[in-house]
């Protein structure tokens, strides 16, 4: 990969670093042709990522390290796509407990992951071996003629071991 | 201190109905001051509250988190609740949370007030 097609960016477990995240994220998104929505989503996936690693995984602690990976990439049949991966040093959850909640019910946690997995592509939770976790998500850029993924909105996503921090 | 900015811009009180008119980014940075201004003013027990979002750029959960629940708190005490001003990318977190089916949501305080 083209070192060129990287974007690093290290941030305290702060609320207030989110907008900075979102724009930057929100603008590569746009550069490498996802529409206004799509780089919206793009956007609010990793808003809600991040929000999960400072509520859960650093229980609101304001000055521990995330790592956030911007990298260009391109599915098996040729479409551009972004892959976040969202690194921190915080508590380790088993990835295959970290679950999404019943939308029927009018309660107000449980949400991002939910978020998360219905606007990206891939979802996957790690317990890398040196302490944390790890969130590695993709989104492909839709093609004009894909009328499918609005239909699709809010099923389950193929894979990933996605879950809730919160 | 806490130096986060209330992003409560306006609460009108009328007979009819108590309106909040909020402006800037809902997220967890700015999402518990909300919620205390909110549940504040939801503790007055108004009969129609009505949430101004047309200044309202982006929202992420943690806001329509703290909506929920003065939802819950107001339709407690029989009251209503309604949401008017949403752009579109506000409104599609409500759609992708599937959350827009609990929530009256119009275009126009008028539109909220008739309803």
């Amino acid at each position: 990969m083209n070192e060129a097609e990287i974007v690093k960016l290290s941030i305290a477990s702060h609320p207030k670093s989110l907008p900075v995240v979102r724009s930057a994220a929100e603008r590569m998104a746009k550069m490498e042709g996802f529409s206004e929505q799509d780089a919206n989503e793009l956007a609010l996936a990793i808003d809600e990522a991040l929000a999960n690693v400072i509520k859960h995984g650093y229980s609101g602690q304001p000055d521990k390290p995330i790592d956030i990976t911007l990298s260009v990439l391109r599915s098996s049949t040729g479409d551009p796509g972004l892959c976040i991966v969202v690194r921190d040093n915080g508590r380790q959850v088993d990835p295959d407990t970290i679950q999404g909640r019943d939308l029927d019910d009018l309660r107000p946690g449980g949400l991002g992951v939910h978020i998360i997995k219905t606007v990206m592509d891939e979802v996957e939770y790690s317990c890398p071996p040196d302490g944390g976790m790890q969130l590695r998500m993709v989104k492909y850029v839709s093609r004009a003629d894909d009328s499918s993924s609005e239909g699709e909105r809010g099923t389950s996503q193929t894979d990933p071991k996605d879950g809730d921090h919160g | 201190m806490d130096d986060t900015p209330n992003i409560v811009k306006e609460v009108r009180k009328s007979e009819t109905a108590t309106v909040v008119a909020l402006s800037g980014d809902v997220d967890l940075h700015h999402a518990p001051t909300l919620h205390a201004t909110l549940v504040n003013i939801a503790n007055g027990r108004p009969k129609r509250l009505i949430v101004d979002l047309g200044e309202v750029p982006y929202m992420d959960s943690s806001g329509v988190g703290t909506l929920v629940e003065i939802l819950r708190r107001v339709t407690a005490y029989k009251g209503t609740m309604a949401l008017i001003g949403l752009n579109p990318r506000v409104r599609s977190v409500f759609e992708i949370t599937k959350l827009d089916k609990f929530f009256t949501i119009c275009d126009t305080e008028q539109e909220a007030l008739d309803t």
